[in-house]
């Protein structure tokens, strides 16, 4: 039962990456402006320029070069960049770490602030405080991410500058760092002190990205709470003599949690996506930094290459909620 | 939040104060040759970073200051609107008849129409919104209506989703069935009976979508790829703003305040629409 969803999902995670490829394909290939022209020289002759598009495939039908660029593709080849000449997929896995804990930590924050809000206000539910939390929180999802961002590097880039706003880590900074994960790198290794400048880098892009997911995360779990409060059972838990902040976190929590976690799936799909645009603004040098990049450039093998691992992130990320959603689900487990 | 039980409520002064911004943003962006101060394009290295008006230092007739070029940023803002609401308008129109009709289609015809739409849009999920938003322009080269065609391309799906279930849900009820006895067409039920009952949502969120209309304009000219870099909009405005920072804050601060009131207004008129039309909540 498991099993067989699990493999449907995966079939149409497949058919789903398949029409992201043809799409991008087929969107990059119909735009006007040779990238070969650009890359070289003004005095280049036109057998130069057709050398070079023989050498990126540029020469053939749509088609084949889909085909050529597919079978690529299948055998870990995403081709090379033109802009930089250099491994696309090599590029991609250089920026992607920086990306993930980018969204990792927003992630976390979003879970953080939006449950601990949501808490709050279920045990103060009918309160001010309750309606000061509903006010903050439609305020919150009502701006993206895009303007947070810009509000942050003013109040803490500009006004109070204790953050910074631009890179991903002091340029003189030695890094002894193996991985691209310089994070999670920099807490395995003790060197807190690269710990810290990465944090003080990265908190003012993640909290733009964390702000909108925490205020939607906040919204339903304390629906959730509120509706599981009224049942017998944890009216029950009261009788005994349980606080309020016992009752909701021993009891009522797990129970109301569900429907949160399928939405914290999607929404982190969202939140990925925001990357691209903040990134951009905090000059942070992850993979949507490149990616924009890559289109100012028509850096068509990048494109394609980065366009598609962002779509692997986001139908693994769907697939994953999904089969937890299903494991955790009574209904579901024993259907 | 109330549930608004009571069969009529006041409009609350949330929905007063949207709707005033909105008016006042619309009117000042139409007549914006009359009502701008000065030449938004005019350039003065005279008055290089003027502050604004209640700062010292400050040039009369230039209210909030100047950029690092002499520009006037009132002007720039009131100018940059029309560029917003034209792309508001029109792009989330598209979105909407586009996303609307084939969501119509997928929830009430059902079948292999339902199976291939719900692909496509399985398919568009999967892309980073921003990002292919980019790609597009940079494709279909700058300009407004490569602007307006993209957020269409990219926005459809919103409108797919929230109409294909709603009309799902329309299609089981009663009334279909008995128009369906009393010898309609399919196409003719789907027109004449569920559309004006999924017409509230396609309002609300049609409202809703002008304000993501607005700030994805507003990013693509940031990153430089809207319009002509000529003509003055809210994103290359803040692009300026966020360079000059450190010199002049007010040139990201009240681009930023126009975009944020803008969106919060949309925002506050698509729920308050959302609630009034629906048949639960009121």
């Amino acid at each position: 039962m498991l099993l067989q969803r699990f493999l449907i999902r995966l079939l149409t995670m497949l058919v789903t990456l398949f029409g992201v490829a043809v799409v991008v394909f087929v969107v990059i290939r119909v735009a006007p402006g040779d990238p070969i022209a650009m890359m070289l020289p003004p005095g280049a002759t036109d057998a130069d320029i057709a050398r070079l598009r023989a050498l990126y495939g540029l020469d053939k039908t749509i088609v084949q070069q889909f085909f050529i660029w597919l079978s690529g593709v299948a055998r870990g080849d995403f081709g090379t960049s033109i802009s930089l000449r250099q491994d696309v997929l090599g590029l991609v896995f250089n920026r992607l770490p920086a990306t993930l804990e980018l969204a990792i930590v927003a992630l976390v924050m979003a879970v953080v602030i939006g449950g601990t809000t949501a808490i709050v206000g279920a045990r103060e539910r009918g309160t001010a405080v309750e309606a000061g939390i509903d006010i903050a929180s439609g305020a919150a999802l009502s701006i993206p991410d895009f303007l947070w961002g810009l509000v942050l590097i003013l109040l803490f880039g500009v006004l109070v500058p204790i953050f910074d706003i631009s890179g991903r880590v002091s340029p003189q900074l030695d890094l002894p760092f193996a991985t691209q994960f310089y994070l999670f790198e920099s807490i395995l290794r003790l060197r807190f002190d690269l710990t810290w400048d990465l944090l003080k880098h990265m908190l003012m892009p993640a909290v733009a990205l964390a702000l909108p997911l925490a205020a939607i995360i906040s919204q339903l779990l304390k629906q959730s709470l509120k509706e599981v409060l009224d049942l017998d059972y944890v009216v029950l838990t009261r009788v005994k003599g349980f606080s309020e902040t016992q009752v909701i976190l021993r009891e009522a929590l797990k129970n109301a949690a569900l429907p949160t976690l399928t939405l914290i799936g999607v929404q982190f799909t969202f939140l990925i996506g925001g990357t691209v645009i903040v990134e951009r603004l905090f000059s942070y040098e992850g993979l949507g930094n490149m990616a924009i990049d890559a289109v100012i450039n028509r850096d068509l093998p990048l494109i394609q290459g980065i366009v598609l691992v962002f779509a692997l992130l986001f139908v693994l990320i769907n697939l994953t909620v999904d089969m937890m959603y299903a494991l955790l689900n009574p209904r579901l487990r024993h259907g | 939040m109330d549930e608004g039980r009571a069969p009529r409520r006041r409009v609350s002064p949330r929905l007063w104060l949207a709707g005033g911004w909105l008016l006042l943003a619309l009117l000042a962006a139409i007549f914006a040759p009359l009502v701008a101060p000065q030449d938004p394009l005019a350039q003065d290295l005279m008055l290089e970073r003027l502050p604004p008006f209640w700062m010292s230092g400050a040039e009369p007739g230039y209210w909030l200051g100047t950029d690092s070029l002499g520009r006037d940023l009132l002007s720039r803002l009131i100018f940059g609107g029309r560029i917003a609401f034209v792309v508001a308008f029109a792009a989330s129109i598209a979105a909407c008849l586009v996303g609307s009709t084939l969501g119509l289609i997928s929830g009430y015809f059902g079948g292999w129409a339902d199976r291939v739409i719900s692909r496509v849009v399985d398919v568009w999920m999967a892309f980073p919104p921003v990002l292919f938003a980019i790609l597009l322009v940079a494709v279909l080269g700058t300009g407004l209506s490569s602007v307006i065609i993209a957020i269409a391309v990219i926005d459809w799906t919103r409108f797919c989703r929230v109409i294909r279930a709603e009309t799902m849900g329309q299609s089981r009820m009663d009334y279909v069935e008995n128009a369906r006895i009393a010898g309609y067409g399919r196409i003719g039920i789907m027109l004449r009976e569920v559309l004006p009952n999924v017409v509230p949502s396609i309002v609300a969120l049609l409202s809703l979508e002008m304000g993501i209309a607005v700030i994805v304009e507003a990013i693509l000219s940031f990153v430089n790829l809207s319009i002509s870099t000529d003509d003055p909009t809210w994103g290359g405005i803040i692009a300026e703003g966020r360079l000059s920072i450190h010199q002049a804050w007010w040139v990201l601060v009240f681009p930023l305040i126009t975009l944020i009131l803008t969106v919060l207004s949309f925002s506050q008129f698509g729920e308050a629409l959302k609630t009034r039309f629906d048949p639960v909540l009121r």
